[in-house]
């Protein structure tokens, strides 16, 4: 089976400063992985490696087969990505900014409309579709920006930090909401956070530390080797010998 | 991807591009204000301090008014330009950068997408500007209304462009004052926008030669002439020369390989 994401020897350095080190890893369809790191430990300049905002130094991504240098497009076109920062107009509805995002993608606004109307009926936004971002709280916007990467039906979705600054209702609604995605509809998930608690005993986990993979199984697994009681054991186990 | 699909995703940036617009209103006020006070005070204060000769494409003795007209139309596109230079800034601080950036279309064309949608605001504002300035004697030939048309885009994009690369080298928001005082400025004051060239010359030969290597000058002079009907090829020549030098510095700047985002970080 194709990987999702295949992700081979990749080094990054900004100046002097090495961000990235030989890492390597690969999300298959349907996993749902979790990309767990402190503050700094390099999921963000991984996130933009992958979504090629730049290249790498070293190294290489591949998403379906596709190498992101020689096939960015057909790469591009198979993946949704939530950022870190919020990325959606406030000015605009929610229905235009999804509108655009679609156009992005070369979808014409006949075949978006029932995407849009889905993907917002899923995450209970359908019925404000015409309200400005604006007016929306910070877990609604975070909701509307997952509807938009889904509206173009991507078959890997990376999330950065998704749940920073969210309460712990909205948070709960996201994490069961793309945990729901990999189940049904086969959707491979990169999900990056720092919080031990959303990787659950069935999450495929990559464990990165200054710009290093230290583990890279399932859950279960990652305690075992680690000869911890929990994954927060485990995770305290390996950053320290590291 | 198709033909129609890179047509859909132009049409989506250009459709954003002016949605933001008419949602902003300060910009929108301001974007008219701006020319029209110097249409309205600084015209008439320095309507009997400057005499104007006759020089082409004017056939006659003109009002100052009607001499600097097309210097402000053309400052409405330098205004433009900066501004969608700045919302790139922006933009990229806000991270929707980002989202134009991981489209799976050329990064060429995702960045000509985004410059055709700021002349296309460009060259609406231009219009509102010279239906208001009809009122200050500001009256060419109908037809030059249409005529003037194609000098506006080629203008738009060289000045957008200019725009596109600054965007590239700014990192901070509150840098855009930097860019009034060493881009907006310099360029306005060191061209034929509001003085012919001839009276920089009559003071001092250098500043001439430098008015006349300022691209917003040629910008200036391809809009004057337009507007009355005739083409200024040496102008014309210039503004697209430049285009193109920018619009390769641009693509440079955003290139995922070599540019400026892949050295310091980029988007973070």
């Amino acid at each position: 089976m194709t990987a999702a994401l295949a992700v081979t020897g990749l080094s990054h350095a900004f100046g002097r400063t090495k961000v990235l080190d030989q890492v390597s890893f690969t999300v298959r369809p349907g996993d749902f992985t979790v990309l767990l790191g402190l503050n700094g430990a390099g999921k963000t300049t991984l996130f933009s490696l992958v979504t090629r905002l730049y290249h790498s130094s070293s190294g290489s991504v591949a998403i379906f087969g596709h190498d992101l240098r020689k096939s960015a497009s057909a790469a591009l076109a198979t993946l949704g990505v939530v950022f870190q920062q919020p990325t959606l107009d406030l000015d605009l509805t929610i229905e235009q900014n999804l509108f655009y995002h679609a156009s992005l993608h070369g979808l014409a606004r006949a075949a978006a409309a029932p995407r849009i109307a889905a993907e917002l009926g899923r995450v209970g936004l359908f019925d404000r579709r015409r309200e400005r971002v604006r007016q929306l709280s910070g877990g609604q916007r975070r909701r509307v920006e997952l509807a938009r990467a889904l509206v173009h039906d991507p078959a890997l979705l990376l999330l950065d930090e998704p749940t920073v600054g969210l309460d712990i209702e909205s948070r709960q609604f996201l994490l069961e909401h793309v945990r729901g995605l990999c189940a049904g509809r086969k959707l491979a998930v990169l999900w990056a956070t720092h919080l031990i608690d959303e990787a659950d005993d069935e999450a495929r986990i990559v464990v990165l530390h200054r710009g290093r993979i230290l583990a890279d199984d399932t859950v279960p697994a990652v305690v075992a080797q680690a000869g911890a009681a929990d994954l927060k054991g485990a995770f305290d186990r390996l950053v320290r010998a590291a | 991807m198709t033909l129609a699909q890179y047509l859909r995703c132009l049409g989506g940036i250009v459709r954003r591009e002016a949605l933001r617009w008419l949602h902003q209103r300060s910009r929108f006020v301001s974007a008219l204000v701006r020319p029209l006070v110097w249409l309205a005070i600084f015209g008439a204060g320095f309507r009997f301090v400057l005499g104007v000769s006759i020089i082409p494409p004017y056939e006659t003795y003109i009002p100052y008014e009607v001499y600097i007209a097309p210097g402000l139309v053309a400052m409405i596109q330098l205004f433009n330009g900066m501004q969608s230079s700045l919302s790139m800034v922006y933009d990229r601080e806000m991270g929707s950068m980002k989202t134009l950036m991981v489209s799976p279309f050329p990064r060429w064309f995702l960045l000509l997408s985004k410059l055709l949608a700021g002349v296309v605001v460009s060259v609406v504002q231009a219009y509102i500007f010279l239906a208001i300035a009809w009122f200050w004697e500001v009256e060419p030939p109908l037809w030059g209304y249409l005529a003037v048309l194609p000098a506006l885009i080629l203008a738009g994009l060289m000045l957008g462009a200019l725009g596109l690369v600054l965007s590239s080298f700014i990192r901070q928001l509150e840098n855009f004052a930097g860019v009034m005082n060493f881009v907006i400025f310099p360029m306005f004051f060191a061209s034929s926008a509001l003085y012919p060239l001839w009276r920089v010359k009559e003071s001092s030969l250098t500043l001439y030669w430098v008015c006349q290597a300022n691209p917003f000058s040629q910008a200036t002079e391809l809009i004057r002439f337009a507007l009355y009907g005739r083409f200024n090829p040496l102008a014309a020549g210039i503004v697209l020369g430049f285009l193109l030098l920018l619009m390769a510095l641009a693509v440079y700047g955003y290139d995922p390989g070599r540019g400026l985002l892949a050295r310091r970080g980029g988007a973070e």
